[in-house]
C-alpha cells in the first residue's frame, strides 16, 4: 500500500519554479518508500522553499532562517526512529545557516539534507544568494555580484557529509532516485537541487540548463548543460574503509564538483557508508540508546514521582 | 566579632594552583563535623596565573551567604597576602609564607595597575613602604594575628615522610597543608579534616594518604609552633539531618535529572557549562526499579543525551526540536548565549514548545564580566524576542530551591505549552551549600495535556481552540497526529494563514495562556515571604541576594529593625496582586539587587503603579555579602538613603 503525501494547502510558488519538481521527488520517492507518513518529519526554514512541508502530508516543521538543520538534528536525537529530511534555499543552508551546514557534517547523523539552489533570494525579491558566481548580475541586482560562489558538493565532502548529490529541479525523475538513496543512506546526506528560479534568475534559466542558446548543427536539437554522473562512468562509492579509496573519491568528487558552464554533473559524487553515525556513536556511551531514546522514556512513577534513583546520584553529596 | 561558633575562612591563590580544591576539602571537613557551610568562588575569566579565592562561611547556625570580615585567611603567595590581609578582622588571622613577604607590590604582575595605585595609596596613607611586609605591618597595626608557615621548609620534611623525593610532585599539597594549618590553629578535630580528603580523593588511594600524611604534619607543626594564638576555635555540632554539600548548576542538574530531562543541548560558555559537564558526566543513571524498553526488554537505567553544539542558536534549536518529538528538553546558557536565543525562543512561544532555557546571569554587557555576578539581565529575559508571546521567567533564590525550581520549570513549560526561562545567576552557580537532601518525594512530574488518539474522531488540529488556550500536545512520530509548526502566523492545523480574524483569534488563544498561568499557579510558587508580614519595611528582591538578606534579617531584628522580605519567584507573568496585597501597608519599600538600574523594581512600578522607595544596588560583578545586606537595608531604614551602592570585594 503506498501513501499520499499531498496535503490540500494551496502551493503559492511562482508559475514555473524549480520547487515544484523539488516538491513532486519528495513526494514520490516517500511514496515509493512505502514509509508511513507520521514516521516522516521534515524540517524547513525560510524562504519560498520553506513552505514545502505545508505541500506534504507528514510531520512539517517551517522553522527559523538558516536553523533548519538543529531543528531537526535534535528531534531525530531525541527519536531516532523518525525519517527525517530538512529542506532549505542556498541562502538558508550556505549564508545565514552555513555554520550549521558545516558542523552537521562533523557528526553524521541520520538525516537527508536537501538544498533548493537557485542562486538568489527569491522571496525577498532576487537578491544575490551564495551559489551565485562572481561577475553575473541577475535580473534584480542592480550591478553585477562580486562575491564569489560557495561550492554546495565541495563544502559537504569537506564538512564530512557521508552522501553528497545533486539533481536537477526538472528531472524529476532522476532526483526522486537520488532521495532514495540519499534517505536509504545511514547518515547526513547532501542533495543539491538545481533548481530555475523563472521570477528571478535570469542567467541560469531552464533554457539555460537544457543548452537552448547551442543547437547541435547535426541534429538540430539544443545540447543540455547538464549531464548525468552515472551515464559517465563515474564511480561515487567508497567501497572499503580504507584511508587511500576515501581519499581518492573525496578528491574525484571535488574535482567534478568544480565542472560548470558548458557540462554540469548531476547525481550522486560521493557515498562512503562506512562512517559511523551520530546516533551508533552515541551507543558507545549510552548502551541502550537506539531501543530507549530520550522520546520514549519513561521519566515518572504512576504517583507522578521521578522515575531516576536521585538517593544514587546524590551518594557522591551526602555529609557522612 | 567572632560569634556563636560562626567562622569565615577564606583561601586564595593563583588559578591552576588548586584552590578550589582546597577550599572544598576545608568545607566538606566542616561538614563532616556537622556545621552548616557556605562557600562562594571568586576567579579571572584566565586558565592559569591570575588570582583566585575561596570564602568560605561554616557555622553552627544556617549560612546562606558568604560574608567579607574574615577571620582566618590561608594564603601562600604574595597577592593573596596583598589582597585579602586588610579583609581579615582585628585578632583574626593570617597565615602566609615567610618567603614572600619582601616581595615588591607593584611587581606583582598579575593585579590591575588601577588596584596596585590603591593598595600603594592607602599604605603611603598609613607611612608605610611598598613591599607585601609592609601590607602585613598594617594588618597588626590592625590587630591581625600573624602567623608565618614556611612552607618549602616543610614540604622538605612531608618528602622525607611520604618517601617522594622531587619536590615539584608535591608542590601540589601546599593547598591542603594550608587547609590544615587552618584547622590546626582553630583546634578542629583532624579526623574531620582526615575524612574530608579521603572522600575528596576517594578513587587516588596513593593521593589521599600523601595529602592525609602532610596534612597531618603541618597540624602537628602548627600547633606546637603557635598554639592557641588565635582567641576563638572551631567546633563540631551534632547533626541529625541528612544533608548534602553541592553547588548551585550541580543542583540544577540534578532537578533536571528528576524532573525528566532527557535532552540538554549547550554551548560552552561561563558559568553555565558546569552544569551540562556534569549532565554528561552522569548521562546513564540507575532506575529506580526497571522498567520495560519494548515488549519483554528491560532496562534498569536511564540516560539523557547532552548535545554540544556549534552555537546557542543550534543550542535552543536542537532542544526546541528534542521537545516537539516529546523530550523533556532544555539548554542552558549565560547573557551572551542567550542573546543568540531570542529569535528561536519567539519561535517556541509561536509553536507553543515546551522548552525550557537554564539562564546563569553574569556581569555585562557584552563579554562583560565573564567569570562574575551579576543580575542584569531579568529584563531580557522577559522580553528578549520579537513579537509578543507568552513565557514564563522563574528565578531561584538558593541551590536547594534551585533543584525543585528545574523540576517545577519543566513542569510550567509542558503544562503551559511554552518556553520557560529558569534564572540564575554566577553567584548561585558557583557557589557551594550544605542542604538538606533533595526529596524526590516532593517532586511531581505534570506533562500537561497530552492528546489521546482514543479521542481522535476528527482530524487533528495541533493548534485547536480552547477555553484555557491550550491545546492537547502531540509528539513527532505519533500514529493520527500529523501536524505543522510554522515561525508564520498559522490556522489550528499549523499551516501558514494571513487571514486577520484568525490572527486576532490565534494571538488570544496564546496569550490568554499567561491568564491560565496567573490563575493557576498558587502564591506560593510565585513569591516567598519572610519575616513580620505587618512590618512597615520590606525588602522585595529576587535570585541569588536571598541568602545575605536571610542571614541579615537576624542581625535587624537585634537592631530593632523588623522587616519583610519577599523574594519574588515568578517573574513573569508577574504576581501583581499578591505583591499589592504585601506592598499595601509597607512604609519603605527597599529593593535589593545586583545590577544599576533596579530592573525589579522597574516591573513593580510598571506592574503596581508604584515601586520601591529606596534602592540597595550592588554591580561591581561581586555578590552581596551579609554585611552589606544589613548596612544597605540599615541605611535604607535608618538613614533614609534612596539609593545605596554597595561596593564589596577584592
Amino acid at each position: 500500500m503506498s501513501h499520499t503525501y499531498k496535503s490540500d494547502v494551496h502551493i503559492d510558488w511562482c508559475p514555473g519554479c524549480g520547487d515544484f519538481g523539488i516538491l513532486s521527488a519528495i513526494q514520490m520517492a516517500l511514496s515509493e518508500m512505502n514509509i508511513e507518513p507520521h514516521r516522516v518529519a521534515i524540517f524547513s526554514g525560510i524562504g519560498c522553499s520553506g513552505k514545502t512541508p505545508h505541500f506534504i502530508n507528514a510531520y512539517g516543521i517551517h522553522t527559523i532562517h538558516g536553523r533548519a538543520l538543529p531543528y531537526a538534528i535534535g528531534a531525530k536525537l531525541a527519536n531516532p526512529n523518525l525519517v527525517v529530511l530538512v529542506i532549505g534555499g542556498d541562502g538558508d543552508m550556505l549564508g545565514i545557516g552555513a555554520g550549521h551546514f558545516v558542523a552537521a557534517g562533523r557528526r553524521n547523523v541520520d538525516l537527508t539534507c536537501i538544498i533548493c539552489d537557485n542562486g538568489v533570494y527569491g522571496l525577498t525579491k532576487g537578491q544575490a544568494s551564495p551559489t551565485l558566481r562572481r561577475g553575473v548580475k541577475t535580473k534584480a541586482l542592480p550591478k553585477p555580484n562580486i562575491n564569489d560562489a560557495v561550492n554546495p558538493i565541495m563544502l559537504a565532502i569537506v564538512s564530512g557529509y557521508t552522501f553528497v548529490a545533486r539533481g536537477y529541479a526538472f528531472d524529476v525523475r532522476h532526483l526522486k532516485g537520488l532521495l532514495k538513496q540519499a534517505i536509504q543512506h545511514k547518515g547526513t546526506a547532501l542533495v543539491d537541487v538545481l533548481q530555475p528560479c523563472p521570477s528571478y534568475n535570469d542567467i541560469m534559466t531552464k533554457e539555460w540548463y537544457g543548452g537552448e542558446d547551442r543547437i547541435d548543427p547535426v541534429t538540430g536539437k539544443p545540447i543540455p548543460r547538464i549531464y548525468k554522473l552515472e551515464d559517465s562512468g563515474f564511480d561515487p562509492m567508497v567501497h572499503k574503509p580504507d584511508e587511500g579509496e576515501i581519499v581518492q573519491k573525496m578528491c574525484s568528487a571535488i574535482a567534478k564538483s568544480l565542472e560548470w558552464g558548458d557540462r554540469i554533473p548531476i547525481g550522486v559524487f560521493y557515498c562512503n557508508p562506512y562512517v559511523l553515525t551520530y546516533e551508533e556513536r552515541l551507543t558507545s556511551r549510552i548502551p541502550n540508546y537506539l531501543q530507549y531514546p530520550p522520546a520514549l522514556q519513561k521519566i515518572a512513577d504512576e504517583d507522578g514521582h521521578p522515575i531516576a534513583n536521585l538517593e544514587k546520584l546524590m551518594e557522591r553529596f551526602k555529609i557522612k | 566579632m567572632y560569634k556563636s561558633n560562626s567562622l569565615v575562612w577564606r583561601i586564595g591563590g593563583a588559578q591552576g594552583s588548586g584552590v578550589d580544591l582546597a577550599a572544598s576539602v576545608f568545607a566538606r571537613a566542616c561538614a563532616i563535623g556537622g556545621l552548616n557551610v557556605f562557600g562562594t568562588r571568586e576567579y579571572y575569566s584566565n586558565i592559569k596565573g591570575m588570582h583566585s579565592y575561596f570564602t568560605v562561611v561554616a557555622s553552627s547556625k544556617q549560612v546562606r551567604a558568604h560574608s567579607n570580615n574574615v577571620h582566618l585567611l590561608s594564603s601562600f603567595d604574595s597577592e593573596t597576602v596583598v589582597r585579602h590581609a586588610l579583609s581579615v578582622v582585628p585578632s583574626g588571622g593570617i597565615i602566609f609564607d615567610p618567603s614572600v613577604v619582601k616581595e615588591d607590590i607593584s611587581k606583582i604582575p598579575t593585579m590591575e595597575r588601577e588596584y596596585v595605585k590603591r593598595v600603594l595609596e592607602t599604605l603611603k596613607s598609613e607611612g608605610l613602604g611598598e613591599s607585601v611586609e609592609d601590607v602585613l605591618e598594617l594588618a597588626k597595626k590592625r590587630d591581625i594575628v600573624q602567623i608565618s608557615l614556611p612552607y618549602l621548609d616543610l614540604l622538605k620534611e612531608v618528602s622525607k615522610l611520604v618517601a617522594e623525593p622531587q619536590l615539584s610532585l608535591l608542590m601540589r599539597m601546599v593547598n591542603i597543608m594550608a587547609v590544615s594549618a587552618a584547622f590546626s590553629l582553630l583546634r578542629y578535630d583532624f579526623e574531620f579534616l582526615s575524612q574530608s580528603i579521603n572522600e575528596t580523593f576517594k578513587e587516588r588511594e596513593k593521593i589521599a594518604k600523601m595529602n592525609v600524611k602532610a596534612a597531618e604534619y603541618v597540624y602537628d607543626y602548627v600547633r606546637q609552633t603557635y598554639g592557641n594564638i588565635l582567641k576563638f576555635n572551631l567546633s563540631p555540632i551534632k547533626s541529625s539531618e541528612e544533608r548534602i554539600l553541592i553547588s548551585g548548576t550541580t543542583s540544577v542538574a540534578l532537578g533536571k535529572i528528576a524532573g525528566g530531562v532527557r535532552f540538554q543541548s549547550y554551548y560552552p560558555i561561563t558559568p553555565a557549562a558546569d552544569e551540562s559537564v556534569y549532565l554528561e558526566d552522569i548521562e546513564v543513571f540507575e532506575l529506580k526499579s526497571e522498567v520495560e524498553v519494548e515488549s519483554s526488554i528491560m532496562s534498569k537505567t536511564g540516560s539523557i543525551v547532552v548535545f554540544q553544539t556549534e552555537d546557542e542558536i543550534a543550542a535552543i534549536t536542537s532542544a526546541t526540536g528534542a521537545a516537539l518529538a516529546g523530550t523533556r528538553a532544555s539548554t542552558a546558557t549565560s547573557g551572551p548565549g542567550f542573546s543568540l536565543m531570542v529569535e528561536g525562543l519567539s519561535w517556541a512561544g509561536m509553536n507553543e514548545v515546551p522548552v525550557v532555557v537554564t539562564l546563569y546571569q553574569r556581569g555585562g554587557p557584552s563579554t562583560g564580566l565573564p567569570t562574575r555576578h551579576e543580575q542584569a539581565d531579568l529584563l531580557f529575559a522577559m522580553h528578549g524576542g520579537h513579537g509578543e508571546f507568552p513565557r514564563i521567567v522563574l528565578a531561584s533564590g538558593d541551590i536547594e530551591e534551585a533543584f525543585y525550581d528545574a523540576v517545577m520549570a519543566q513542569n510550567y513549560a509542558e503544562r503551559y505549552q511554552l518556553p520557560v526561562i529558569h534564572i540564575l545567576d554566577k553567584a548561585l552557580a558557583n557557589s557551594i551549600m550544605t542542604c538538606r537532601k533533595f526529596d524526590p518525594m516532593k517532586v511531581i512530574i505534570e506533562r500537561g495535556q497530552i492528546v489521546n488518539k482514543k479521542d481522535l474522531n476528527e482530524e487533528y488540529k495541533r493548534f485547536k481552540f480552547t477555553e484555557s488556550g491550550i491545546s492537547p500536545r502531540a509528539r513527532l512520530g505519533d500514529e493520527g497526529t500529523i501536524f505543522w509548526n510554522t515561525g508564520d502566523e498559522h490556522d489550528e492545523y499549523g499551516h501558514i494563514s494571513e487571514d486577520p480574524l484568525n490572527r486576532v483569534t490565534m494571538m488570544e488563544k496564546r496569550m490568554k495562556k499567561l491568564d491560565t498561568v496567573a490563575k493557576e499557579i498558587p502564591d506560593h510558587e510565585k513569591l516567598k515571604i519572610f519575616g513580620e508580614e505587618s512590618a512597615s519595611n520590606v525588602v522585595v528582591s529576587w535570585g541569588s541576594p536571598k541568602g545575605a538578606i536571610l542571614d541579615s534579617l537576624e542581625l535587624l531584628k537585634e537592631e530593632g529593625i523588623d522587616v519583610c522580605y519577599i523574594q519574588v519567584k515568578i517573574m513573569k507573568p508577574f504576581p501583581t496582586k499578591a505583591m499589592e496585597k504585601n506592598l499595601s501597608n509597607a512604609k519603605k519599600v527597599i529593593d535589593v539587587e545586583n545590577n544599576y538600574s533596579g530592573q525589579l523594581g522597574k516591573i513593580i512600578k510598571s506592574e503596581l503603579g508604584i515601586g520601591p522607595t529606596h534602592y540597595v544596588l550592588k554591580y561591581n560583578g561581586r555578590p552581596i555579602s551579609i554585611e552589606e545586606a544589613f548596612h544597605g537595608i540599615m541605611s535604607a531604614v535608618k538613614e533614609d538613603k534612596k539609593r545605596i551602592v554597595l561596593t564589596g570585594g577584592v
